[in-house]
């Protein structure tokens, strides 16, 4: 296989950039970052692998930790816990891993298949199943694709382990998944339904980490030399500069154990005079300028910090931040109908049909 | 209300003795090198006036930077015992994974980890392990550690495991200090722990900082109850400051924006600190700064401590004037600066280089030093300079700025000549008399505070909301405030994502005057 060693470096940024991709949700990676930083000090190393030098046969562990970004603080991330639902999935499907792979890129999930990796001896595959961060099992390239929403392994440090073994449907995979990650206290490391190297090619959304590390290494080179992180986002990303001012309100709810709400924010400089929305569930879904739809699921909508250019969660946004909003363009496999159907305003309960925003 | 607030300034230890609402009279002294004698020198300075005789003090109120100084400087700090109750969970973040490697070497007497903590519910995450509680108290003994900082999980909303633990400590290491994290507030256990471990490392320093603090007062002849000043503007009684030093971490920057609020009978406003070097922006709301949200970085450790939200720019009376006719490209002021040397190296006292303050000079602004030798220096050139400042000044308050109109802005500091009246974005600029004093004018008048940060599950947001605010309400009472003087500043929820049951975060934080006051 031809593998690239990463360096801590490339995993700082790479917890930088993942952020961006968490589009609002997704829980910063800063935990499993700082379990990466032991696992060096420790001398493990991670390689990563692109999905086309993985053999058809090859057996990938997707990995992602499912849960309430708050608990997670309290609780912290165990590298061991996350190595652990890996192992389990082994035993139980009595077949060893050639390699790991993340479900999401967006947000702490985006550095957690790393710590997987180190533990187990087996490469990271620079791909995900989200392309970014969404809040349920069926909005994803594999569920997409119809392959098999099973079995799961979800795994809680107490020696909490369950299989759900067969489920019918990835709906179905979301909804007893999520029960058992509550009753374990709202979070949990779970080993999402292996795939063969050939699934992953087919329906992976490849060079995920790698565009990930590319980002954060922008935006952090850009701290350093004190230049407009947000540009050199867009330097490096196909994005778009959708608005830039400051955060006049916030609304949150809680409904079917989601966060929803919507945050408005004034426009400044270029913006002066004009008002965005942004309506969230866990991530940023809708944008509208001026009441009127700007930008929408499956496109990527990115809040930044406009000093520092970090993402800004919408746990955590605040009134009077000053951000800025860009866009980045969706995985292919999100645009088809049957993408759409899983992943466009629709599957938000929005009556909009998905108009990009690049396509203007 | 008889108040004497001191601020102890790089440059000057600055005392103002406030009566019935009115600064009656404002000294300075030089800041010493141990502090306490500045403090005493003011003190002295304000009593030689005559103000003070045969009148009682209801407080002397100071605010300090000794103590994020000690952790910035790494000196002064007592080893500490970190005892976390978690596990299994957490195992690979151990207490001090994320500090500065100097500074743990510094701090770090030992990590013991056992199992406890609560699950976000109240539900325990698992039993705690007295035995192992025991166990490590007894390792620490033989260590010789003497101060102890406890942190468990979801401690804010169940303290009862850390406060057992304490107790073990103690039985075991009776003359033990000892920290729990559930005393420093916020959910995220690393940050909050972090801020526990300082604590405990700040103990010693505390006991006899605040004892001196005390000296120096008594020695001054002044009987009354030393207050010390706290991140959010208000003040802990000395037992409190002692027990809980973090909270006073940034007391500076908060008194001098309570300090213009004060002064100007504004409590809602941008307030800019024009010092020597730099220029603080910072809004005012409902007559306290707005804080920061996000994680505050002290000595490079992380922490989510109540911090106000400033804007620091290098701008001040002492910022180098770079002229456009030095040929050296467009016109420069700061960051440079030449700080507590103004006195010396500034042109128009004989020195070689120029600062906003000569040109001040130059344009008749300011009275100060020798103008003839500034007389080179024009109108027109002085203008510029001063359009430049005030350009920095309108960017700066620009940025700070949480609602597009125009809002009236207060400008302190031994600098505020810097800012004119008219500014674009500002609707008045307000300048104070004593606005040179402001921080230890917002020393004297310093309120108690008291919050609530917690999840509450299965009741109505009017419910929780309230819920929170009688628990804020008793801890602003347990602090020292007058119950009837209580009032909410801040009251925030926030639903939570994935748990059920209606959960919902509520911050609430009220502020009253200090009982007896």
């Amino acid at each position: 296989m031809n593998a690239r060693e990463l360096t801590p470096d490339d995993v700082e940024s790479l917890a930088v950039g993942a952020w961006v991709l968490g589009t609002g949700g997704g829980g910063n990676p800063y935990l499993a970052l700082l379990n990466m930083r032991m696992l060096f000090k420790e001398g493990k190393r991670v390689h990563l692998v692109s999905a086309e030098d993985l053999a058809d046969d090859a057996y990938v562990a997707v990995i992602a930790g499912m849960g309430a970004p708050l608990v997670g603080i309290e609780r912290l991330t165990d590298h061991r816990v996350f190595a652990r639902a890996a192992r389990f999935m082994e035993e139980h499907t009595r077949r060893k891993f050639d390699a790991v792979m993340g479900m999401e890129i967006g947000g702490g999930n985006g550095v957690r298949p790393l710590l997987v990796a180190a533990n187990l001896g087996v490469p990271v595959v620079d791909s995900d199943t989200m392309g970014r961060a969404y809040p349920e099992a069926q909005m994803t390239s594999v569920a997409v694709g119809d392959l098999k929403p099973s079995p799961m392994t979800i795994v809680d440090v107490r020696g909490l382990e369950s299989v759900v073994e067969a489920v019918p449907t990835w709906k179905w995979a979301e909804r007893v998944g999520r029960k058992i990650v509550v009753e374990y206290g709202s979070t949990a490391s779970t080993c999402q339904p292996p795939r063969t190297g050939a699934e992953v090619k087919k329906w992976g959304i490849h060079g995920t980490t790698t565009k990930a590390i590319a980002i954060g290494r922008a935006v952090r080179e850009a701290q350093r030399t004190h230049d407009d992180p947000v540009a050199a986002i867009l330097a490096v990303e196909p994005g778009k500069l959708l608005f830039r001012g400051k955060v006049m309100d916030v609304a949150r709810r809680v409904t079917e154990g989601y966060l929803r709400g919507v945050t408005r924010f004034e426009g400044l400089d270029e913006f002066r005079n004009s008002t965005l929305s942004i309506e969230f569930q866990n991530e940023w879904i809708v944008a509208s300028r001026d009441g009127e739809p700007l930008a929408m699921t499956p496109d990527l909508i990115c809040v930044l910090d406009s000093v520092s250019g970090e993402a800004v969660g919408s746990e955590t946004i605040r009134y009077g931040q000053r951000v800025t909003v860009i866009a980045l363009p969706p995985p292919q496999v999100f645009l088809t109908p049957k993408g759409l159907e899983h992943v466009g305003p629709r599957a938000f309960g929005y009556d909009l049909d998905y108009r990009s925003v690049f396509s203007s | 209300m008889r108040r004497i607030g001191i601020d102890v300034g790089g440059t000057n230890t600055d005392a103002v003795l406030i009566e019935d609402g009115k600064v009656v009279r404002a000294v300075k002294a030089p800041t010493s090198e141990d502090v306490t004698t500045g403090i005493l020198e003011s003190l002295k300075s304000l009593g030689s006036t005559g103000v003070l005789q045969g009148k009682k003090v209801d407080g002397v109120m100071i605010g300090t930077t000794h103590f994020i100084n000690a952790v910035v400087q790494r000196r002064h700090l007592t080893r500490v015992g970190a005892l976390r109750l978690g596990m299994p969970a957490s195992a690979s973040l151990p207490p001090f994974c994320d500090w500065p490697e100097d500074l743990a070497e510094l701090v770090c007497g030992g990590v013991w980890m056992v199992e406890g903590g609560h699950e976000y519910d109240g539900r325990l995450f698992m039993p705690l392990d007295e035995a192992a509680i025991t166990k490590a108290a007894q390792e620490m003994k033989a260590a010789g550690l003497k101060s102890v900082a406890i942190s468990a999980i979801f401690s804010p909303l169940d303290p009862t495991h850390e406060r057992r633990a304490a107790e073990l400590v103690t039985q075991v290491i009776p003359e033990a200090n000892i920290t729990c994290s559930s005393d420093l507030g916020r959910i995220g256990l690393l940050e909050r722990e972090n801020a526990g471990l300082l604590n405990a490392a700040l103990a010693d320093l505390a006991r006899d900082t605040i004892a001196a603090f005390e000296k120096a007062i008594r020695d001054s002849g002044i009987a009354a109850p030393l207050f010390i000043t706290q991140n959010d503007g208000t003040v802990a009684e000395a037992s409190q400051a002692r027990r809980l030093p973090v909270y006073s971490f940034a007391s500076g920057a908060t008194n001098s924006m309570r300090g213009a609020a004060y002064l100007s009978g504004l409590s809602d406003a941008m307030v800019i600190d024009v010092g020597g070097t730099t220029t603080d922006v910072g809004q005012l709301k409902l007559g306290f700064p707005r804080e920061a949200n996000s994680v505050v970085k002290v000595g490079g450790v992380r922490t989510l401590f109540r911090m106000p939200d400033l804007l620091s720019i290098g701008l001040g009376g002492g910022s180098h004037v770079v002229l456009e006719s030095e040929g050296k490209g467009p016109l420069k002021v700061g960051p440079l600066s030449v700080g507590y040397r103004l006195l010396k190296e500034g042109i128009a006292f004989g020195g070689k280089q120029l600062t906003t303050t000569d040109i001040a000079i130059a344009a008749g602004v300011l009275k100060l030093g020798d103008k003839s030798k500034v007389t080179h220096l024009d109108a027109a050139t002085c203008r510029k300079v001063f359009d430049e400042a005030a350009k920095m000044a309108e960017e700066a308050i620009d940025r700070m700025k949480t609602e597009a109109g125009d809002v009236p802005l207060i400008a302190v500091g031994g600098g505020a000549f810097l800012i004119p009246d008219k500014l674009p974005g500002v609707s008045k600029v307000i300048h104070v008399e004593h606005g040179d004093c402001a921080n230890a004018v917002g020393a004297a008048i310093a309120q108690v505070s008291g919050e609530c940060d917690q999840i509450f599950k299965d009741l109505t947001r009017a419910d929780a909301l309230s819920a929170a605010q009688g628990i804020a309400n008793d801890r602003a009472v347990a602090a020292g405030a007058d119950r009837a003087s209580l009032a909410t500043i801040e009251s925030e929820d926030m639903p939570l994502a994935y748990l059920p049951g209606n959960s919902v975060r509520v911050r609430v934080r009220v502020v009253g005057d200090v009982a007896g006051s």
